[in-house]
């Protein structure tokens, strides 16, 4: 059953847009083509050495990459209403939120590059990122970065805070058990955290009408007695429901659940040639990057000079982490044990 | 205070309320520290773990939680990596296969992953063993397994003194402990018991090292390397053949992560002679690791080939008779002594 009535949403009157004025807009905007441009180098740095053909363990960047292109206006418009003292758990596509929620991007690049000034001195790689200065981690495992999410949640609660825990995962992991149960924990003990949903309409190849009852996980929500609400892949749209899902986890009212139906331009990995995969030649039109830069232009915020130097300081700021990574020191195999205790 | 060997006391407990008491001394020192888990509320704790902890400390320290392990697990590990201390129970070993991978794949590895810089300190407990026709999913050991899996210390008490002890130094320690008691140490009263289940157990607080074993008896002739409720029924045998001549040395391991390596090289390096015991299964599990300790270092050392007392590799199976069959009784190691002599 998916109907209008099952999910509750967001309470409209906690809302922010009113305070989007042209500066937070800007904001989002450069949030999002900072998060696009990280990830650009990654990817000419991830092909730049896989050759001859196509050797997924071989180069500076090694493994399986999931890169987020696409799902920008999700990171940007969430952690636009969060402090790096509120946490984020993400999943195994993880750059854009780690982009928007702060984490310093020259010891992110150096842990995707596997050095030793990386945030896991290369003991992570880019589904394992951990910054405690941010509150930031990820985890590889479908729907398993809910529920410690709600312990960070809990602590925060626990000592009298306002600050929340925001969990991610993709549409794939509305399937499992620890998706609901996390809802259920969290809106039981009233956890002060935004459960968030990128619905990429992809899990690796397998769609969400195959995989999925409903059409909407924002009607899970109605399940557990908390809000849920799905919007698309507009920044602001994203921005609008998330203030009311954080000013509601603040106010120790609770959870709620925000779906976005987003965009994975890219593969599920590179290498993923994607050919299960109807709607690859439309997938650039749907790029919300350039969809609000525009949107902001025809605002009187943006135009060529602003646009130029937002992308030049971008640019540069990727291009040092870049350079940080490939110049800082590969881990010592002595030390391949360390870690493993405190 | 830190003891290694038996302490001195007059006093007599329960390993349950010797645990639960080493949680009530924490918690009253530190605030940080709570304890959440199916039936730990009113109920106490289905093993006993938790008794009165609820009357003293209040369902915002002792929470009962839905039966839902992957998520109050999970709550655990995200309070431990924001400086909280939690305890997190599950209710049985054998409910691991409902919630590993918060357990494997998050608890365990998160400080490895983030290169140190981020911190777990948990303690996960449960309850584990067989011996009262439980059948196959509530009755198993499956330490080996935790301890197979790096990143948690794992802890194995037999007696209470050490319940206390180990419990202590779980609770203060940086890294997850995993800590598995035996149903048939704690000195429920609706459960068959060793004797040894109730012992003297200091007042106050005190630690007991996680990676020290203990050499339970002393004993010249043959080496039993055992842990949990083995423990007491090497000790049962060891007290049967002493009048025989037979001088066995048990050693109680205590903790399976770190492995007390050098108490195991010490004692049979004295005896020459080794049976290990292990209610766990048989096959690559704790009794590979502790025969491999030896040889790995000198095969020499041994003088006999060594016996295996461990649960052959088949499940648990319900009907008493059958069993005891598998379980590594008295009348088994008995057999293993003997056969190393």
């Amino acid at each position: 059953m998916t109907t209008e009535a099952a999910s509750t949403s967001i309470p409209q009157q906690s809302r922010r847009s009113a305070g989007l004025d042209g500066p937070a807009r800007i904001e989002l905007y450069e949030t999002m083509v900072l998060s696009r441009t990280f990830e650009e180098a990654i990817l000419r740095e991830y092909h730049a050495d896989k050759g001859p053909g196509f050797d997924i363990g071989k180069g500076l960047v090694p493994g399986e990459m999931h890169l987020s292109a696409g799902q920008e206006p999700v990171a940007a418009g969430v952690c636009a209403h969060l402090t790096t003292d509120d946490a984020v758990t993400a999943t195994h596509r993880p750059h854009h939120f780690a982009v928007a929620h702060g984490v310093d991007l020259e010891k992110m690049a150096a842990e995707i590059f596997g050095r030793e000034t990386g945030l896991g001195k290369g003991r992570g790689g880019h589904m394992h990122l951990f910054d405690p200065a941010t509150h930031f981690s990820c985890s590889g495992i479908i729907a398993e970065g809910y529920p410690p999410a709600l312990g960070q949640a809990f602590a925060f609660k626990r000592r009298g805070t306002d600050r929340i825990a925001v969990a991610v995962t993709g549409e794939g992991a509305a399937n499992q058990g620890a998706f609901h149960e996390s809802l259920n924990l969290a809106a039981r003990w009233s956890l002060p955290v935004v459960f968030v949903v990128e619905d990429n309409d992809w899990g690796i190849s397998v769609p969400r009408s195959v995989s999925t009852a409903i059409g909407s996980n924002a009607d899970r929500a109605a399940a557990y007695g908390i809000p849920g609400e799905r919007v698309e892949n507009d920044v602001e749209a994203v921005y609008d429901a998330a203030a009311g899902a954080v000013a509601r986890a603040r106010a120790g009212e609770g959870p709620s659940l925000l779906e976005v139906h987003t965009l994975r331009m890219w593969g599920h990995f590179e290498g993923d040639a994607q050919g299960y995969r109807p709607d690859l030649s439309e997938v650039s039109e749907h790029d919300p990057i350039p969809r609000y830069e525009q949107t902001l232009r025809d605002a009187g915020l943006l135009d060529d000079d602003k646009v130029d130097e937002i992308r030049r300081l971008v640019s540069t700021a990727v291009e040092d982490a870049v350079s940080f990574a490939k110049s800082s020191p590969i881990p010592d195999p002595s030390t391949a044990t360390d870690y493993v205790f405190a | 205070m830190t003891i290694t060997e038996a302490p001195h006391a007059t006093r007599r407990l329960s390993t349950s309320k010797a645990m639960v008491e080493a949680i009530a001394q924490e918690m009253d020192r530190d605030p940080s520290v709570f304890y959440l888990g199916e039936d730990v509320g009113a109920y106490g704790g289905i093993f006993g773990s938790t008794t009165g902890l609820l009357d003293r400390f209040g369902p915002e320290r002792i929470i009962d939680t839905p039966i839902s392990e992957t998520a109050f697990i999970g709550l655990g590990i995200g309070a431990a990596v924001e400086g909280m201390r939690p305890i997190v129970e599950v209710m049985f070993t054998d409910f691991m296969g409902v919630c590993l991978d918060q357990i494997y794949n998050h608890m365990a590895k998160i400080h490895f992953e983030s290169g140190g810089n981020v911190k777990v300190p948990m303690v996960l407990t449960m309850a584990a063993g067989g011996g009262y026709s439980d059948g196959a999913q509530h009755s198993q050991c499956l330490w080996g397994t935790f301890a197979h899996l790096p990143g948690m210390k794992v802890v194995v008490p037999s007696t209470p003194a050490d319940a206390k002890g180990l419990m202590t130094s779980a609770i203060r320690d940086d890294n997850p402990v995993v800590y598995i008691f035996h149903k048939g140490v704690m000195g429920l009263p609706w459960m068959a018991k060793n004797a040894r289940s109730t012992d003297e157990v200091p007042e106050g607080d005190y630690t007991v090292p996680i990676g020290k074993a203990r050499v339970a008896r002393e004993g010249s002739d043959i080496t039993v390397v055992t842990l949990s409720l083995s423990v007491h029924h090497a000790l049962d045998v060891a007290e049967k053949l002493g009048p025989e001549g037979i001088d066995v040395e048990v050693l109680d391991l205590r903790t399976l992560v770190p492995l007390d390596r050098e108490a195991i090289l010490e004692s049979v390096g004295k005896t020459g002679r080794l049976v290990v015991v292990d209610e766990d299964y048989k096959s690559f599990g704790v009794s590979a690791e502790v025969v491999a300790t030896v040889t790995d270092h000198d095969p020499g050392m041994l003088r006999v080939p060594v016996q295996r007392v461990a649960v052959p590799d088949v499940p648990i199976p319900y009907a008493h008779d059958l069993e005891y069959a598998v379980l590594p009784r008295q009348d088994r190691i008995e057999q293993a002594i003997r056969a190393a002599l």
